[in-house]
């Protein structure tokens, strides 16, 4: 009967597996960051007891329904969700992904800041691509993001300039770039109102079915080619040749040139690969369809995209693996959400204060794993102290 | 008795490891008590135990008869235990004083005392020998100065327990003599010393006691003076363990490595590190570059092997000019390397053994498939390793490198370039910081490589590995080749004189 061996087999592949769950890194891993969250939540808790004793528990009940808080539906909820995370997670992964070669890509604003110049210009000139338009769109994001994450990295690898400080700079260079060519054309620039003319509708994204599912929501197919470029992320950094030389370059750039890597085509590359990351997700903002009630303009003015640092924190409590970041993403949305949904209970601003509290304390869950194994061990030690103790020619007593 | 400190019945046990499996130290008050043991016999966690790095699990801790626990580093250093780590723990761009003071400062007021602490430091260093120039930065002054730095260190903080982790595996020669004098005087004022060695001829010179582990077990503890370098070796291997090296008269073939008037230009001081140098290294047999350390050898590697660009010259591998090829190429066409420094550059240490072990071939169809990689593939070829190289891992392939011992790192670095197949292989202090039973069987390995007819260069330091290995000998003294000897005919005197520039040579190529 092989049904039944095979059955047996995966009972007890499935039985070792939970026995060694708790030896598992990776669980150890998941454990922290659910425990730094938890504490990250109570000290959010703490705040708004501070702040606003009276409605403290509602609006944190309101923050902890996240997402499906919405008071229209809760289907409305999560395709608002999925929206919103887009852009973070993909700004997510591009901080991630250079931190897996041991870069710091900081400059992920300015990256998304072009992606979205790019996009917006194929939706204004390529009226003719009919419905290739957005896929050109994003094409077009890529590459200006491409370039925005290259040239910091080509300045690295050849010059050894620090990436961070690279990068930095052109996040305003990239803003300014883009304000000034926007300014600079009066088709697309409207006067007026500082900002730019709205986009044809036939340039948008897709909705790929979201809106059925979904009905009534901001959702389209830039979420789901979000959580693509996530798992193609984790498949090309885990299971292949360039993954493998991409790390090998993060955790030591001498053994790597040594074992025979290009460790300077690996820098530019990782960075040229989180630029585009960054750009596609400002690609994708600029020509959502969920964007239409606000016009799908760029405003000019003198600030950076947001999207780009909070890319950052996303990277930290995703531990940069791509999986981890699509949850980490999806979580901060979810709680951003929930606190959008409580602002006639407590002011936005403190919202913004425990959102951040949140992911400081999750950013800590290397510190509180060091925290439980430290325990475990003391715990050890003082049973064995006891147990001398007992011994009856332990004491001189 | 009277012991100083007494760890008793120790286990330790890591994951597929028993680090250490009841053992027993005590040391006495005022003597050099020598730790002896293989890489990975459990020296360093004995230490680290007693160090505070690591709890134990069973056993205890007596320091002057009264049991202890010791948490961290600071119960050790309040308990005066103190360590010189054998990588030092200095800040670079801190003087000499500082370094001996941070952690520790004298206050006075809002600021450091650091006259005080100056006057001290004089004192010690008159009372024990130790010269230092406290107001010299510690990356201007030499390794052994800056063991003496992480000597006061300990002294400083009135430690009266000095452990020493193989405190001679960077110095020279002279630097070793001067270090043997130093304990003798530090015992001599009533200090106890732990050395940690795997370095027979310094334990019979300088320890009282010897305690040897293997594979985490107390074999035992002896008085050096009743007993000899061969039954300690026996002690510490666990069979009888072969000093000469065993090997035929070489029968150099054709040349695999050419080398024409290579001139290497250093990056900082822009000066010529290798000057107009020219060798051959034929099949089967074991070219030997020897020299003081920074005399240029370790750049002429470099160039060979790719890592550094030649300024002018060439370098021919098998018939073809390589010398304007990347590393990759070279890796590829013929040229293994056994770095100089394991952790620089011979490994990745966050990668498991198994990706380590692929580390020169992952990206050749054996390995990978449309960029994919075949771990599969990568796994068996661990596994296949590991067994012929008796590499020690307790996860097998799935092993972390930095988890390993120092011995088992190298001996994998070495598996990985024997295996690799080149014609030419490349070695670099191949045995520093080994036991004797892995030098012996590093040795074996590269005596088996000249045979099967691979072109050896080596480059060591250690005068005895010279002359033992190597069929030729080429020295070098500031950046080029003086002198070219035959080991037979030659002696450790003569050897020295020409690496020191005592004695001008000539050479041809």
């Amino acid at each position: 009967m092989p049904d039944r061996g095979f059955v047996k087999n995966a009972l007890s592949k499935t039985e070792t597996f939970f026995k060694e769950l708790p030896q598992k890194n990776s669980f150890k891993i998941f454990v922290s960051v659910l425990v730094s969250v938890l504490i990250g939540l109570f000290a959010g808790l703490l705040i708004l007891l501070i702040f606003n004793p009276r409605n403290s528990f509602r609006a944190f009940g309101g923050i902890l329904a996240g997402a499906f808080g919405d008071p229209t539906s809760v289907l409305i909820g999560i395709g608002d969700w999925f929206y919103y995370a887009t852009p973070i997670l993909l700004t997510g992964l591009s901080v991630g992904f250079a931190f897996k070669t041991g870069l710091f890509n900081i400059g992920a604003a300015g990256q998304f800041m072009v992606g979205q110049y790019a996009a917006l210009m194929v939706a204004f000139y390529g009226g003719g691509l009919g419905s290739f338009q957005w896929v050109a769109a994003l094409a077009a994001g890529i590459l200006a993001g491409a370039l925005w994450g290259f040239i910091p990295g080509f300045f690295k690898a050849i010059f050894n300039v620090n990436e961070v400080i690279t990068s930095i700079m052109f996040n305003y260079i990239g803003m300014y770039l883009t304000n000034l060519l926007i300014k600079s054309n009066l088709t697309v620039y409207n006067q007026a109102r500082t900002e730019t003319h709205k986009i044809n509708t036939e340039a948008f994204l897709p909705k790929f079915g979201m809106d059925k599912i979904l009905p009534g929501s901001r959702a389209d197919i830039g979420f789901l080619i979000a959580i693509l470029v996530a798992i193609s992320m984790f498949i090309i950094l885990n299971k292949t040749k360039f993954g493998f030389e991409l790390k090998g370059v993060g955790y030591n750039r001498h053994a790597s040139r040594y074992a025979g890597i290009n460790e300077k085509k690996a820098i530019i590359l990782s960075m040229a690969i989180a630029g585009a990351l960054a750009a596609l997700g400002g690609a994708l903002k600029m020509i959502a369809p969920g964007a239409h009630n606000v016009g799908n303009t760029l405003t000019v003015e003198e600030m950076l995209a947001p999207e780009g640092f909070n890319g950052i924190p996303v990277a930290l409590l995703g531990l940069s693996n791509p999986v981890g970041i699509i949850f980490s993403a999806l979580f901060i949305t979810y709680i951003q959400r929930g606190g959008f949904f409580v602002q006639s209970l407590v002011m936005i601003e403190i919202i913004d204060i425990i959102i951040g509290v949140i992911i400081y304390f999750s950013a800590f869950s290397l510190v509180i794993r060091l925290f439980f194994e430290r325990r475990a061990q003391r715990k050890r030690t003082e049973a064995e102290l006891e147990a001398d103790e007992l011994k009856p020619e332990g004491g001189e007593a | 008795m009277d012991y100083i400190i007494e760890m008793l019945n120790i286990s330790k046990e890591f994951p597929g490891v028993k680090a250490n499996d009841n053992v027993t130290l005590q040391l006495r008050k005022g003597e050099i008590h020598a730790l002896l043991g293989e890489n990975g016999a459990g020296k360093s966690t004995l230490m680290s135990i007693l160090f505070g790095l690591y709890q134990p699990d069973s056993g205890e801790i007596r320091v002057k008869g009264q049991t202890v626990k010791v948490r961290d580093p600071n119960d050790a250093n309040d308990l005066g235990i103190g360590m010189v780590h054998q990588h030092f723990k200095l800040v670079e761009n801190f003087t000499v004083l500082d370094n001996i003071l941070l952690g520790h400062e004298p206050i006075k007021g809002l600021f450091i005392d650091r006259e005080q602490a100056r006057e001290k430091i004089n004192t010690l260093s008159t009372t024990y020998k130790l010269h230092i120039d406290s107001d010299a930065l510690i990356g201007e002054i030499s390794v052994g100065m800056q063991q003496r730095v992480e000597i006061l260190k300990m002294l400083f903080r009135d430690n009266e327990i000095l452990i020493f982790d193989e405190p001679t595996a960077v110095l020279t020669p002279q630097e070793i003599d001067e270090l043997m004098g130093i304990m003798k005087n530090l015992t001599k004022e009533g200090k106890s010393i732990i050395f940690i060695t795997h370095k027979l001829n310094e334990i019979m010179k300088v320890s009282d006691r010897c305690t040897v582990l293997r594979r985490g077990k107390l074999i035992g503890t002896v008085e050096t003076s009743k007993t000899s370098i061969p039954e300690l070796s026996r002690m510490m291997v666990g069979r009888d363990v072969q000093f000469q090296i065993e090997k035929k008269t070489a029968k150099p073939a054709e040349a695999v490595l050419t080398v024409e008037n290579l001139t290497v230009v250093s990056p900082y001081s822009q000066k010529n590190v290798v000057d107009d140098v020219s060798f051959q290294v034929r099949r089967g047999e074991i070219v030997c570059l020897a020299g003081i350390e920074g005399n240029g050898q370790s750049e002429v590697i470099y160039a060979i092997t790719g890592l550094m660009r030649a300024a002018s010259g060439r370098i021919v591998i098998k018939d073809e000019d390589v010398t304007h090829k990347n590393i990759r190429y070279r890796n590829d066409h013929g040229v293994s390397h056994v770095p100089e420094d394991r952790h620089r550059f011979g490994l990745i240490l966050d990668y498991n053994l198994a990706y380590n072990l692929a580390l020169k071939q992952y990206h050749l169809p054996r390995f990978q498939k449309f960029g994919f990689l075949k771990k599969d593939a990568i796994n068996a070829y661990a596994e296949k390793l590991i067994e012929q190289y008796d590499i020690r891992a307790g996860q097998g392939g799935a092993t972390l490198a930095r988890s390993m011992s120092g011995g088992n790192q190298q001996k994998a670095i070495i598996a990985r370039e024997i295996d690799k197949g080149s014609d030419l292989l490349v070695a670099v202090q191949v045995t520093r910081g080994l036991d004797v039973g892995a030098i012996e069987y590093i040795h074996g390995q590269i005596v088996k490589e000249r045979d099967k007819g691979k072109a050896v260069l080596l480059v060591s330091l250690e005068i005895d590995e010279v002359l033992s290995l190597s069929d030729r000998i080429l020295v070098m003294y500031e950046g080029k080749i003086v002198a070219e000897l035959d080991p037979k005919e030659t002696d450790e005197l003569e050897l020295g004189l020409y690496m020191t520039g005592g004695k001008e040579g000539t050479y041809h190529a």
